[in-house]
């Protein structure tokens, strides 16, 4: 008997049409968990390095996560995995919602696909029927219209549909795939669907997840509710709002967006707009919000309510959270009112709401430079929102100009040349990031930037403030509650951290302590990735219902095997070192790992380097950032370092020369 | 016995479908309570309340599990309120032949709420902390309760097992249990 997971997995060959039912090896579950670490396992067993993106070999991986489907409130998480199109490395972006626990119910833990369909399919699955079916009819239709009109063929209201839209089916870099009021939008991964001729995977299921030990499951999980009831009532004073509470940021409940407005860049990451935030603007926008906004919405088992219902006047209702809600307007210059409507046609094509506004500013910034022309943009509008739908129409349809933004900013100044390049300044690993440009470095989120291979900052950061409180008695009320640090030092840190002086940014936290933090951030994300969390209730905000301490207990008493903190630490990195190998084996090294040149206006080359040396090391990586033989063999990745050696990207015996080498820079 | 009169607790759930975002933890809990051990699985599709649930019409309505229907209704009258149309099926406790709601996925036996019995409160009400459920308790004078009543149930049961299977083939499993013990 399996707890907490099904134990089958769907493998789906595409160009054969044909299915099966595989049972997986529990053995695999304790040393991976599940969800993002399984799927590293299988993409690096079964993905090599020269399989493109768009190649049939390349594989899209839909996991729950270990704990989905279970009582863990906030558990719904899908980890959709596959080598990037953009990127070129692994993508492994997530969508709440509710697909992830029905696909437990349904009987299986993750749906595997590889090959192409000759023709548009989507693919049924009613527990233990699945069958590949014709999707001719839905080519071009949007991703939510196609899920209603599926359920509808279907005559099963309660079947949860993930599908892509005009973009994927057109193999667009930043096409997303859409689930109700979930996405998973980053890294292209709707791309590599509609290159594989999936239009729909739909899912329904009525059977049983099982836990091991369900008193103390249960305990566990009203414990986690009582806490977010709490935390509920006791917002973090001290910190903006939206970093104050649960869930993911709150932008479909909050009016004011000063905050993000004035500090946030406008246009294609350029233009800072201090004092935009009028009263009158306020006043409009919250009509708006408040006119369009028909309920909060939740995902599966979770009492936040970080999405909502929107219908724009004349336009589909559709399903919208977090901070797409600001990216079109402020892409595009304009107003609540244009974004709210444009992200309702974006929504159906299922595109990034984070790459696309920048792409297109970005498109019209090469014309308003004379790097483009105007004879590239026929009949296009004058105004500015028009030019916005006009390019957001053409790149869907890779049609003129909008074929070559369909690859990303990257992708897209390279093709175009004379100078494109320059414009394309807001990307990290090829990928755009969101609109921010700060003055000071600082030197954690220096880190984060560099090596977070989910290559998104809200993908990495969370557990530790965002920036230091300027009293010290703040602090300490700050910290008296804090039991979720991995180890009382962080306490000290977040104590001894000044605004300004010599304990101050950018030299304190000091490298040592910036190492300690980012890897206790990221590691809260990998675990939630692997177990189906939800980082709003965990790794994202600060003081979280789950935490290093009481994960342990729920893979215990959840799954059925035994957990601590240090075997739970330990998996989390063996999955996350797998990640990266699978990312050096394609060809990632330390030259990839850097935020955007003018990220920060004041940078400190020496820190810098010592911060992304110090942290390799730490991570039991060498000079240029590849996992070194010892530390792959520690956590029992032997396998990789053979494949190392074998590809000379680690040669035999490296590990002591480098050893030798930094005793050597000790002795100096 | 009938006919005889005493003080008992009647228990309500207020339902707000102004306040319900969908999450469906009703179901999820509810499923969990019932499963056998306790907590030992859970499955919203055995679920005893189900979310009537279309987002995109903005449709929300928590129903629960009331009478075994062995027909099909007569009438299915659509409601529009607030300007919201609903089918009568939305509001509708009957697990019936009609729908696939209140009825044991493998078994197809029907189910029914109670209450969570033995709990402080249902754990639907206790798992939804935006109050789009909540449990309201009154004395109330009425009939004691009957031991018929649990006659009843099994009744209930079984002619809902006869419907699905035939009559033979109930008292052929009766008959095999029996021996059995």
């Amino acid at each position: 008997m399996r707890y907490a997971e099904t134990g089958f997995n769907l493998e789906v060959d595409l160009t054969r049409g044909s299915i099966e039912k595989v049972a997986t090896n529990p053995k695999d579950t304790e040393l991976y968990l599940g969800g993002l670490g399984t799927n590293a396992k299988i993409l690096w067993d079964r993905v090599p390095p020269e399989v493109e993106p768009f190649s049939p070999e390349n594989l899209l991986i839909f996991s729950a996560g270990l704990l989905c489907g279970t009582p863990a409130t906030g558990c719904n998480r899908t980890i959709v995995t596959t080598i990037s199109p953009q990127t070129k490395l692994m993508a492994f972006s997530m969508m709440g919602g509710f697909f992830a626990p029905e696909l437990k119910y349904a009987g299986y833990d993750k749906v595997i696909l590889r090959g192409k369909s000759p023709d548009l399919v989507y693919l049924w699955i009613n527990n233990g029927t699945v069958e590949l079916r014709d999707a001719s009819h839905l080519k071009g239709r949007g991703a939510i219209e196609t899920a209603e009109i599926i359920r509808k063929e279907l005559k099963e209201p309660k079947a949860q549909v993930a599908a892509i839209g005009m973009a994927g089916e057109n193999r667009v870099f930043f096409a997303s795939i859409e689930q109700g009021r979930s996405s998973a939008s980053r890294g292209g991964i709707g791309a590599v669907m509609g290159d594989k001729g999936v239009k729909a995977i739909v899912v329904r299921g009525t059977q049983d997840i099982h836990v091991a030990k369900p008193a103390e499951y249960m305990d566990l999980c009203n414990e986690v509710m009582e806490y977010i009831q709490f935390r509920n009532d006791n917002p973090i004073p001290g910190v903006m709002p939206i970093l104050a509470g649960l869930g993911s940021p709150q932008e479909m409940k909050v009016h004011d967006e000063k905050w993000h407005t004035e500090n946030f860049m406008w246009g294609n990451s350029r233009t800072r707009r201090k004092g935009f935030w009028t009263d009158e603007i306020a006043r409009e926008w919250m009509e708006t919000l408040d006119k369009s906004r028909t309920r909060l919405i939740s995902c599966y088992n979770c009492p936040m309510t970080c999405g909502a219902t929107i219908s724009m006047p004349g336009l589909p209702t559709y399903m919208m959270k977090c901070f797409t809600k600001l990216t079109y307007t402020m892409g595009a210059f304009s107003d609540l009112d244009f974004g709210l409507k444009i992200a309702q046609r974006a929504t159906e094509y299922g595109v990034d709401g984070f790459s696309a506004p920048q792409v297109m500013a970005f498109g019209l910034e090469l014309l308003e430079n004379g790097i483009l022309a105007k004879a590239d943009f026929p009949d296009m509008p004058e105004d500015n929102e028009g030019r916005f739908y006009y390019l957001l129409d053409k790149i869907v349809r890779r049609e003129g100009v909008g074929d070559v933004l369909a690859d990303g900013t990257y992708w897209a100044a390279k093709a175009i040349g004379n100078g494109a390049e320059e414009y394309a300044h807001n990307n990290i690993k090829k990928h755009e990031q969101l609109p921010l440009k700060l003055s000071m470095l600082n030197p954690i989120y220096f880190l984060m930037y560099s090596t977070g291979e989910k290559m998104n900052i809200t993908q990495i950061e969370g557990q530790f403030p965002q920036a230091p409180y300027p009293k010290r008695e703040h602090r300490e009320a700050f910290v008296k509650d804090w039991h979720h640090v991995p180890d009382e030092k962080f306490k000290q840190y977040f104590l001894d951290w000044e605004p300004r002086g010599e304990k101050s940014m950018p030299f304190y936290p000091t490298v040592d302590m910036c190492c300690d933090i980012v890897d206790w951030q990221e590691k809260m994300h990998y675990i939630d990735d692997a177990l189906g969390m939800c980082a709003g209730l965990s790794s994202f905000p600060l003081k979280p219902p789950y935490h290093i301490h009481n994960y342990p207990k729920f893979i215990s008493a959840g799954a059925g095997f035994d957990m601590d903190e240090a075997s739970l630490s330990q998996a989390a990195k063996r999955y996350r070192t797998l990640v990266r190998a699978i990312n050096i084996r394609r060809g990632m090294r330390r030259k990839d790992d850097r935020p955007p040149k003018n990220h920060w206006k004041k940078r400190f080359p020496e820190l810098e380097k010592e911060l992304l040396d110090t942290y390799y090391r730490f991570k039991g990586w060498n000079n240029d950032g590849i996992p070194t033989k010892e530390s792959l063999d520690e956590l029992g990745l032997g396998y990789v370092s053979e494949d190392f050696v074998k590809r000379g990207i680690l040669t035999e015996g490296e590990d002591a020369l480098a050893e030798a080498a930094a005793a050597q820079q000790e002795t100096k | 016995m009938k006919g005889k009169k005493e003080k008992k607790t009647v228990k309500t759930i207020k339902i707000n479908v102004d306040k319900c975002n969908g999450c469906r933890a009703c179901e999820m809990i509810c499923s969990a309570f019932h499963a056998e051990p306790k907590y030992s699985s859970n499955n919203p599709a055995r679920s005893r309340i189900r979310i009537i649930r279309e987002p995109l019409r903005d449709l929300y309505v928590p129903v629960y599990a009331g009478e075994y229907a062995v027909a099909e209704c007569a009438g299915r009258d659509k409601y529009t309120i607030d300007g919201k149309e609903y089918d009568e099926c939305s509001f509708c406790r009957a697990s019936c032949p009609s729908r696939d709601e209140f009825k044991e996925p493998d078994s197809g036996l029907p189910l029914k709420c109670d209450m969570c019995e033995g709990e402080e409160e249902p754990l639907c009400v206790k798992w939804c902390p935006h109050d789009a459920l909540i449990l309201e308790q009154r004395e109330e004078e009425g009939e004691a309760l009957d031991p018929q009543d649990e006659q009843e149930d099994i009744e209930i049961g079984l002619e809902a097992l006869a419907d699905k299977y035939g009559l033979e083939k109930i008292k052929d499993a009766v008959a095999r249990i029996s021996k059995k013990d």
